[in-house]
C-alpha cells in the first residue's frame, strides 16, 4: 500500500461523510420543522401564562421562528457549513461549546465501559467458546441472552438502589461531589462517581461481544489448524487462549468500534438514572424542553461519532488482517 | 426403551416453548384485562407497602397496587412494541422487495437509504422523532417503527436478490415461466417465513427502546402509564428505600422481552428446513 491509496482512501471516507452529515441534517430539519412542540413554549416552560403575544413575537423574531421553514433551512446549513451550530436556547451558549464540554464528561464513562466490556466480554467469550456446552458456557450464554434482553435504565436503578442507597458505598449521582464544579473535584472523586455507571454499562454492553467472540472461538476450535495442533498434543485451553487467540481478537476489536451507538444510547440511559451531567443527558434536556438546535446539534455530533467508530474498526481491519491487503480496496 | 419415549425430541420442545410464550402473553393480556382497574385505585391507609400476599409487588406512595400496575403497564408497552415492530417490518419488506426488484438506481437509493439510517444512534434518532411528533403514545410508536426497519430491510434485499440469482428460479426463467409465476411459487414461500421470523426478533428491540423512550419522558402521560413511566415515576421513591417500586415490574419487562426472543428464535428453528426436523 502506497501513499497515493491512503490517502484516496481516507478522502472517499471524508467525502461520504460530508454527503451522510448532509443528508442527515437535512432530514432531521425536515422532522424538526413538523414538530408540534411549539419552541417559544418549551422554551418558557411554567412562565407560559405570564408573557404577553408581544413578548413572544420579540422571542420567535430574534430566533428567526418568523421565517419560513425553507429560508430558516437555508440559513442554518450555511451556517452550518462554516462551523456555527447557532445558540443552545436552554444552555444560552453556543452549540458546539454545550456538546465539548458535556462530551467530555460523557467521554470518560464511555470510555471506561467500553474498554471494561470489551476486555470482559472477550475474555467470557473465549473462555464459553474453549469449554463449549460445559456448565460454564451455559452460564455465560445465560447471562448474555439475558442481559441482551434487560433495559440499561433498570440495570442503572438496580445498581443505584444497592450500591447507592442499601450499601452506601457510591454516591447517588451527578459527576463530581454537589458544590463543587467539575474542575474542583479530584481525580478520585471523578472516579468514585463514575464507578456506578461505568458498571452499569458494561454489564449490559458485555453481552453481545461475549456472543459473537464465543461463536468466532468455537469456529476456530473446528478448525484444521486447531486439529493440527491437537494431534501434537495440544490441549483445547491451550489452542484457544494461544492459537485461536489473535484470530478471534480481530473480529471482536471490529466490532467493539461498531457498537459505539450501542455505547451512547446506553450513556443516554444511564446518565438520566444517575443523574450524570454529560452529552446524554443534554440530548433529553433538549428534546424535552424544545432546544432545537442543541438537539440537531447532537444529533449530527453522534452521527459524525459512530461513523469515526465504523471507520476506526474497517481501517484497523485492513492494518492487521493479512488477506485484506492493504488499505487497497477501500472502495469496493 | 422408557428414556427416549419420556423425553421429548428437540421438535417438540421447540414447541412446548412456543407454546408456553404464547400462554405467557395472553396471561399478560388477561391479567391487565381483569385487574386493570385495579392499577388506578388509590387507598391511602396502604401507602407504601412492602411486597405481600394481599400485594405481591408491594404498594405505591399513593397506595396502588404494584402488581396491578405492572401488569396494566406492562400491556402498554406490549402493544406499543408490537405495533411498532409490525410498522417498521412492513416498511422493511416494501423496501427489501423494492431494492431487489424494482432495479439498480431503487436499490442504490434503498441501500443508501440504509446506510443513512443506520448512522445515528437509535437512542438519538428515536428522541429526534419522538420530539418530531410532538410525544404521546403516537409519537413513541412512529420513533420505533421509523428507525427499526434497515436491518431487515437488508436481510429480506438479501435473500431476494440471492434467489433470483439462484440456479432454479434461472431454469424456471428459461422454461418460460413469468415473472408473477416465479413470485408466487419460488419467491414468496422463502421470503413469507424470513419476514415472519424478522417481525418477531424485531419484537423484543421495539419493546426495550419504546420503554426507555418512556424512561427519558418522551411520549406517555402519566394517565397511560407504560411500564417505562412507571420506572421513571418510581425513581423519586427509590432513595427512601422503596425498592420494591422498581425491582419487579423490571423483571417482569425482562421476562417478556425474553420470551419474545425465545419465541422468534423458536419459530425460526421451526421454519427453518435445516432445523426443522431435529
Amino acid at each position: 500500500m502506497n501513499k497515493g491509496t491512503v490517502v484516496r482512501y481516507l478522502f472517499g471516507k471524508f467525502a461520504r461523510l460530508l454527503v451522510l452529515i448532509a443528508a442527515v441534517a437535512t432530514l432531521s430539519f425536515v422532522l424538526v420543522s413538523y414538530s408540534p412542540i411549539d419552541p417559544v413554549d418549551a422554551y418558557v416552560g411554567a412562565a407560559v401564562l405570564k408573557i404577553s403575544p408581544e413578548q413572544r413575537a420579540v422571542i420567535a423574531q430574534r430566533w428567526g421562528l418568523d421565517r419560513p421553514p425553507v429560508e430558516r433551512y437555508l440559513k442554518w446549513a450555511g451556517h452550518l457549513a462554516r462551523g456555527d451550530f447557532g445558540i443552545s436556547t436552554i444552555f444560552n451558549q453556543p452549540v458546539l461549546a454545550v456538546i465539548g464540554s458535556r462530551f467530555v464528561t460523557s467521554f470518560w464513562l464511555m470510555a471506561l465501559a467500553w474498554s471494561i466490556s470489551g476486555l470482559l466480554g472477550f475474555g467470557l467469550g473465549l473462555t464459553a467458546g474453549a469449554m463449549e456446552d460445559s456448565l460454564v458456557d451455559r452460564g455465560i450464554r445465560f447471562y448474555a441472552y439475558t442481559m441482551a434482553s434487560t433495559p440499561t435504565f433498570w440495570m442503572g436503578m438496580v445498581m443505584l438502589m444497592f450500591f447507592s442507597i442499601y450499601l452506601g458505598w457510591t454516591p447517588v449521582g451527578g459527576a463530581w461531589p454537589l458544590g463543587l464544579s467539575g474542575a474542583q473535584a479530584t481525580l478520585g472523586q471523578r472516579l468514585h462517581h463514575l464507578l456506578l455507571p461505568a458498571a452499569t454499562l458494561s454489564l449490559i454492553g458485555v453481552a453481545q461481544i461475549a456472543l459473537h467472540t464465543r461463536e468466532k472461538t468455537i469456529e476456530a476450535v473446528r478448525s484444521d489448524y486447531a486439529l493440527f495442533a491437537r494431534a501434537q498434543g495440544e490441549s483445547t485451553l491451550g489452542i484457544v487462549f494461544q492459537r485461536a487467540v489473535r484470530n478471534v481478537a480481530l473480529p471482536a476489536v471490529t466490532l467493539q468500534f461498531a457498537s459505539l451507538g450501542e455505547l451512547f444510547g446506553g450513556a443516554v440511559l444511564a446518565e438520566q438514572v444517575f443523574a450524570y451531567p454529560g452529552l446524554g443527558r443534554a440530548t433529553v434536556e433538549a428534546g424535552i424542553r424544545g432546544d432545537v438546535p442543541l438537539l440537531l446539534g447532537i444529533v449530527l455530533f453522534s452521527t459524525f461519532f459512530v461513523f469515526t467508530g465504523n471507520t476506526l474498526a474497517d481501517i484497523i481491519y485492513r492494518l492487521v488482517d493479512p488477506r485484506i491487503s492493504g488499505i487497497r480496496r477501500a472502495e469496493s | 426403551m422408557k428414556l427416549s419415549i419420556t423425553a421429548p425430541d428437540r421438535r417438540s420442545r421447540t414447541l412446548w416453548t412456543i407454546a408456553g410464550c404464547l400462554i405467557l402473553f395472553s396471561a399478560i393480556f388477561i391479567g391487565a384485562w381483569l385487574y386493570g382497574e385495579q392499577a388506578l385505585m388509590t387507598s391511602l391507609d396502604a401507602r407504601k407497602l412492602p411486597p405481600s400476599w394481599l400485594h405481591p409487588f408491594g404498594t405505591d406512595w399513593l397506595g396502588r397496587d404494584m402488581f396491578a400496575r405492572t401488569l396494566a403497564g406492562i400491556r402498554i408497552s406490549l402493544g406499543v412494541g408490537l405495533s411498532a415492530a409490525i410498522f417498521s417490518s412492513f416498511i422493511a419488506l416494501i423496501l427489501g422487495l423494492a431494492a431487489a426488484l424494482l432495479g439498480r438506481s431503487v436499490d442504490t437509493v434503498v441501500t443508501w437509504l440504509v446506510d443513512v439510517g443506520m448512522a445515528t444512534p437509535h437512542l438519538v434518532l428515536l428522541i429526534l422523532i419522538s420530539f418530531a411528533c410532538g410525544g404521546g403514545a403516537r409519537g413513541v410508536i412512529i420513533a420505533v417503527a421509523v428507525s427499526h426497519w434497515p436491518s431487515l430491510t437488508r436481510v429480506i434485499r438479501a435473500e431476494v436478490l440471492a434467489l433470483l440469482s439462484s440456479e432454479y428460479v434461472t431454469l424456471s426463467r428459461q422454461l418460460g415461466k413469468g415473472p408473477y409465476w416465479i413470485a408466487r411459487r419460488h419467491l414468496l414461500p422463502h421470503v413469507v417465513p424470513q419476514f415472519l421470523v424478522g417481525l418477531l426478533l424485531l419484537f423484543p428491540h421495539a419493546i426495550l427502546h419504546s420503554a426507555g423512550l418512556t424512561f427519558l419522558g418522551f411520549g406517555m402521560s402519566p394517565h397511560t402509564p407504560a411500564i417505562g413511566a412507571l420506572l421513571a415515576d418510581s425513581m423519586r421513591y427509590l432513595s427512601m428505600g422503596l425498592w420494591w417500586l422498581a425491582v419487579a415490574p423490571g423483571l417482569v419487562l425482562i421476562i417478556s422481552v425474553k420470551a419474545f426472543d425465545i419465541l422468534g428464535n423458536n419459530v425460526r428453528a421451526i421454519m427453518d428446513p435445516k432445523t426443522q426436523r431435529e
